[in-house]
């Protein structure tokens, strides 16, 4: 299950997990990424926390975590190489993976359909 | 809001696909669709093209027809050296008010029959104000033509199928030339730290000029963006970052733009605004300073990023330019610190999204130059 939320992070869900990483629309308005902070494995994050930045050469922007639970894998081959968020941000370009507080926590996000009609 | 300008080469960009913003009052490209990243690279490897029509274009005619008048009311306004420049060159000036701060930061040039001043697209009203009260015997005419700046190591090759005498002209020459059929003002100067040229052209023959230089393989348009972080790395000031008119040339580590003749023992010491306070600085140092700063790890330190002496200390400075060098391959910055913590390689640490992350002060420029001098 693939769902989306308003600023502009894809979540897709693989059992008990989350993954996050930004859309292609994103990842385009902030050009070329030259560093991503990444977020501490095991944190327990809220929903809407300011949990990762995003840094291009023009500007920096911060992506919030999705629901409430607990960071548990983060893509550390961005730090090396945050141009992965760019190339493939839906694929290789992950940033991180979380366990949520509650199953229904992504209940209000978009599908795929209401995403495209939100950067249309 | 005012309606937003637009230069020679609105219609271009568009085609081109430039992403438009708005910039001291006119719509202009951040960038095109290479992305800041490449058109940077691009710009340091081979030829990038700049839209700069948004620059004050001035000249100053001296009525009485003796271009000495004209530079001489012109060292009235500014702590350079005027008189000695010779006709085809240009030099970097600076206007200072009462304080000893900066209104502008200018190339101006002699032109044999006239003075050529190339402007801040922020500060043109001002200057133009200054110019107007303090050369009350020349005429001050703002010029409405396109400027294309074209920088990079394959510069001289592009600009020469046009016409191949600039080729012989050196770094901060400036002349008449003939291309395309218009006669067109060069200078080979830039902000990026490349060689390069500014050219200067009748506003109807700037986009046949632009289209004509962007059919050569090498040379590839760039946006705004990427003139941010070229300067960067090249150490060159933004005026209103970097400085401003609080900021004195000491304080702004800009001595080397105030030459001997117009210093305490020269022959032409003092007589512009703010000299005491300049003068005085120039022989005692200033309170703090404008340094290079080179942040430890990948995440950039923008403006305004706090700087401390110590791990979690007070602020003691502040940075007000940064970002990713995409050259350098690393981040770079420059900012004010006092002036006791501002030697090379002195440790400070700038406050980073709650965080204290170790940064050096460093020499600049942070890349070579590669003006042909």
């Amino acid at each position: 299950m693939l769902k989306f939320t308003e600023d502009h992070e894809w979540v897709r869900v693989e059992g008990d997990e989350i993954v996050v990483g930004i859309t292609e629309h994103a990842a385009e308005q902030l050009g070329d990424l030259v560093f991503v902070d990444l977020p501490e494995k095991d944190a327990t994050v809220s929903k809407g926390d300011e949990i990762v930045t995003v840094e291009s050469v023009k500007a920096a922007s911060d992506i919030t975590a999705p629901a409430d639970g607990t960071i548990t894998e983060v893509n550390s081959d961005l730090t090396d190489n945050p141009t992965l968020v760019n190339e493939s941000p839906m694929e290789a370009g992950w940033i991180f993976k979380m366990k949520l507080e509650s199953k229904d926590a992504l209940d209000g996000l978009m599908d795929e359909a209401a995403y495209r009609d939100f950067i249309a | 809001m005012s309606q937003l300008k637009t230069t020679p080469l609105d219609g271009l960009h568009r085609s081109l696909g430039a992403k438009m913003v708005p910039f001291a009052g006119y719509e202009m490209p951040v960038q095109y669709s290479a992305g800041v990243l490449k058109e940077h690279l691009h710009t340091r490897s081979a030829a990038g093209l700049f839209d700069v029509s948004h620059m004050g274009q001035i000249e100053i005619r001296p009525r009485s027809g003796d271009l000495d008048d004209a530079k001489r009311a012109l060292e009235r306004l500014m702590p350079v050296s005027v008189l000695p420049l010779k006709t085809g060159r240009q030099r970097y000036g600076l206007f200072t008010n009462d304080q000893g701060g900066i209104m502008d930061d200018v190339m101006f040039a002699d032109l044999g029959d006239r003075v050529f001043l190339v402007a801040n697209a922020s500060r043109k009203e001002s200057d133009l104000e200054i110019l107007r009260n303090g050369l009350t015997d020349c005429d001050v005419t703002v010029l409405e033509r396109g400027l294309i700046a074209l920088q990079g190591p394959k510069a001289e090759a592009a600009l020469a199928t046009l016409n191949p005498a600039v080729r012989d002209m050196k770094f901060m020459d400036i002349g008449e030339f003939e291309i395309l059929g218009e006669r067109c003002l060069v200078s080979r100067a830039g902000y990026t730290g490349e060689d390069g040229y500014e050219i200067s052209v009748p506003a109807e023959a700037t986009e046949a000029l632009a289209k004509r230089l962007l059919e050569l393989e090498d040379v590839q348009p760039i946006g705004l963006g990427a003139r941010d972080s070229l300067r960067l790395e090249a150490g060159l000031c933004l005026y209103g970052n970097d400085i401003d008119e609080t900021t004195t040339p000491v304080e702004a580590a800009l001595e080397w733009a105030i030459q001997k003749p117009r210093r305490r023992g020269g022959e032409r010491e003092g007589g512009f605004p703010g000299a005491e306070i300049i003068l005085e600085q120039l022989e005692k140092g200033a309170a703090r300073r404008r340094v290079g700063l080179r942040p430890e790890g990948r995440a950039p330190m923008r403006e305004g990023v706090e700087l401390a002496a110590a791990e979690g200390g007070e602020p003691i400075g502040k940075i007000t330019s940064g970002g990713f060098g995409p050259t350098v391959g690393a981040p770079v910055a420059m900012g004010y610190v006092p002036t006791e913590h501002s030697a090379p390689d002195t440790q400070l640490y700038g406050l980073l999204r709650g965080r204290s992350v170790p940064v050096k002060v460093s020499t600049t420029p942070f890349v070579e130059s590669g003006y042909k001098r």
